[in-house]
């Protein structure tokens, strides 16, 4: 068992991790679909925050998954303490979602989660989530300090 | 009204009394062109020794509308020839013997209640399967209008939506079946629960005959369930979720049920197909009140869809599930355990999760029904199924599917979450691969083996089931365009 948590949210986390030219391979497969290709970063990992911080506007009409890493690149730079995805999106008519989503960088380390319980009547329990880098304010949230928190 | 329908007969004959056939009370129409807003069915029979199929079929189109055995005076206080079905074709099937046939009836649309299952069904199943001038009869098919289909509301969230709730893209979602199915504890129950879903598993499952047994009463096991759901959401940061078996006895144990799962926060429920259509229905209804994703289990569906010559298609099955609404549903494997050929069961699939199904008789359509943007229901593939057969999988499945590895979770050597684990890397491993361009399908073994280097989990689920086949020649298949279950 290793301390910390790895998240395994997005597609791809029970695999190591993407390397550049594997991640460029998913964003091309997502391109050939028509996809829009978009770069979002966190700092609270929760698994119903769904609105993660957007890098820039999503890209609807690349054709090289090039532009697409350049930013992903830059995004790392500017939050090597952060969580960082890639998400494309598929806007036909009855899809209109998410097609495919996988984390392509995380920080050095995840303090991951505290489940806290809330005992209520005839043993029901309410749950709650709390990850513990949201103790911190944004921008204080991983070890050496992150980069600064949402733009 | 022109009696055009009284064929042969004038309509003093018609309506004298007595007993006349089917074919000459208007039940069988060869000219009729079926409007777009018929219902349109399609029945496999086979007419007794000496019946002709015209009249045969004609019977079916009496029987599931209007007729009775013999001429009633009070027909005539109505426009008849309206709410009669019609049969408009009959069609031998090649190479079958006895010869069947299928036989096309339309029913005009006043002949249902508006957002009833039940009344569709007793009407064009309830009485006609027991017809005596009738050796064997199924419903293969119907074309539902969308004039109809609009009085239903469909999925409660359907794929799209439960996609967003789950936060989870671009793969296969997968599950498994706690076993024992019965006989556990509600404690030990959910030590299962925890260690499938903190090993990976998206969701694990009560099997349809898990309610609420002496040794594992309901509300015990969703409280053990839903403290090993959010210790597993704990450890991983990903939503999780049990579908708790709601079904019950009655109405009022079913609501009581599903309303203490939710207050537990449960993402998801699940119903047997055994409560009847109206429950089903009622629990559609609850499940997009209170935001709670709804799984199916078809229990019981193949007593009447497995053989090919008796009962209902289990298409028409699941067209009235989309159409009254559940999230999930089981609808078959093609490589596992149970029945299910690769033809029939692409077209199972294709009901519950395409916006489109063209007629395709090797699917088994044999309609055209346009579900005008109803969200989609996710299949289940439930049922002898590995981690070493990932590459079928996701060939005949795709990506909008549970996979549910029960056996091949549990049974793993090094325990429930390191078979979790196996089957999570085999997945992502293979979505990754196809999305690279990759011919997953006959590169398959090998992908998995690669992705097996870095995951001691996979490489002990491919030592031991990797050979593992379920190679059985399938009962139910559409009649042309048989292929063969696939065994590697």
């Amino acid at each position: 068992m290793s301390t910390g948590v790895r998240i395994t949210q997005g597609t791809f986390s029970y695999l190591p991790d993407l390397t550049d030219e594997e991640i460029a391979a998913q964003i091309r497969y997502g391109i050939d679909n028509g996809w829009a290709v978009a770069i979002e970063f966190t700092d609270d990992p929760h698994p119903r925050n769904v609105y993660w911080h957007m890098w820039g506007m999503p890209m609807f009409d690349i054709q090289d998954p090039a532009a697409a890493l350049h930013e992903v690149r830059r995004c790392r730079e500017a939050f090597p303490n952060h969580y960082i995805r890639v998400s494309l999106y598929d806007p036909r008519l009855t899809r209109m979602t998410t097609a495919l989503q996988f984390i392509v960088h995380r920080p050095p380390h995840e303090p991951g989660f505290r489940l806290e319980r809330q005992e209520a009547h005839d043993r029901t329990i309410r749950y709650t989530l709390h990850p513990y880098a949201a103790d911190r304010p944004h921008g204080e949230r991983y070890a050496n300090g992150g980069a600064g928190g949402a733009r | 009204m022109a009696g055009t329908g009284d064929r042969g007969r004038s309509r003093r004959d018609r309506f004298a009394a007595g007993v006349i056939p089917y074919k000459e009370m208007g039940y069988w129409r060869p000219d009729y062109e079926p409007a777009d807003t018929d219902v349109l069915a399609a029945f496999r029979l086979i007419p007794q020794p000496g019946v002709e199929p015209e009249e045969a079929a004609a019977a079916v189109a009496g029987e599931s509308s209007t007729a009775t055995w013999t001429v009633v005076w009070t027909d005539r206080l109505t426009a008849y020839e309206n709410y009669q079905g019609k049969c408009y074709r009959v069609e031998p099937v090649p190479g079958t013997d006895p010869q069947q046939y299928i036989a096309y009836i339309a029913y005009k649309l006043d002949l249902f209640e508006e957002g009833s299952i039940p009344n569709m069904a007793s009407s064009i199943i309830g009485n006609v399967f027991g017809f005596k001038a009738l050796r064997a009869l199924r419903l293969e098919d119907l074309r539902i209008p969308p004039e109809y289909l609009k009085t239903f509301q469909g999925p409660p969230h359907g794929i799209v939506v439960e996609r967003e709730m789950l936060n989870k893209y671009g793969r296969p979602l997968l599950g498994c079946t706690v076993k024992p199915k019965l006989g556990l504890s509600a404690r030990n129950y959910g030590r299962v629960v925890y260690e499938a879903l903190r090993g990976g598993l998206d969701f694990t499952k009560d099997d349809e005959n898990m309610n609420s047994q002496p040794f594992d009463r309901w509300r015990d096991r969703y409280l053990y369930c839903m403290e090993a759901v959010h210790r597993a959401m704990e450890e991983t940061g990903e939503i999780k979720g049990h579908y708790l078996n709601v079904t019950a006895a009655t109405m009022e144990d079913i609501y009581e049920r599903a309303e203490f799962a939710k207050e537990l926060g449960t993402v998801i429920i699940m119903i047997d197909l055994t409560i009847g259509w109206s429950a089903m229905h009622s629990m559609s209804r609850w499940a997009r009140r209170n935001g709670v994703i709804l799984h199916l289990h078809r229990a019981g569906h193949a007593t009447f869809t497995r053989q090919k010559t008796h009962g209902v298609n289990f298409r028409v099955i699941a067209k009235w599930c989309r159409m009254l609404g559940v999230d999930h549903i089981h609808a078959g494997t093609v490589v596992g355990k149970l029945e299910g050929d690769p033809g029939a069961v692409r077209g199972y699939y294709a009901t519950c999760r395409e916006d489109f199904n063209a007629t395709n008789p090797a699917l088994g359509h044999y309609f055209d029904q346009d579900w005008i943007h109803m969200p989609g229901v996710m299949p289940v593939a439930s049922g002898g199924i590995h981690a070493g057969q990932m590459h079928q999988l996701l060939h005949y499945l795709g990506e909008d599917v549970v996979l549910q590895f029960g056996g091949g979770t549990i049974g793993h050597p090094m325990g429930i979450a390191a078979g979790a684990t196996a089957n999570r890397v085999a997945v992502e491993a293979m979505i990754k691969a196809r999305n690279e361009g990759r011919d997953f399908l006959r590169e398959g073994p090998d992908i998995l083996k690669a992705a097996a280097r870095r995951s001691p989990e996979l490489a002990a689920a491919l030592d031991v089931w990797g050979d593992v086949t379920f190679d059985f020649e399938p009962t139910d298949t559409p009649d042309v365009a048989v292929t063969p279950t696939p065994t590697s």
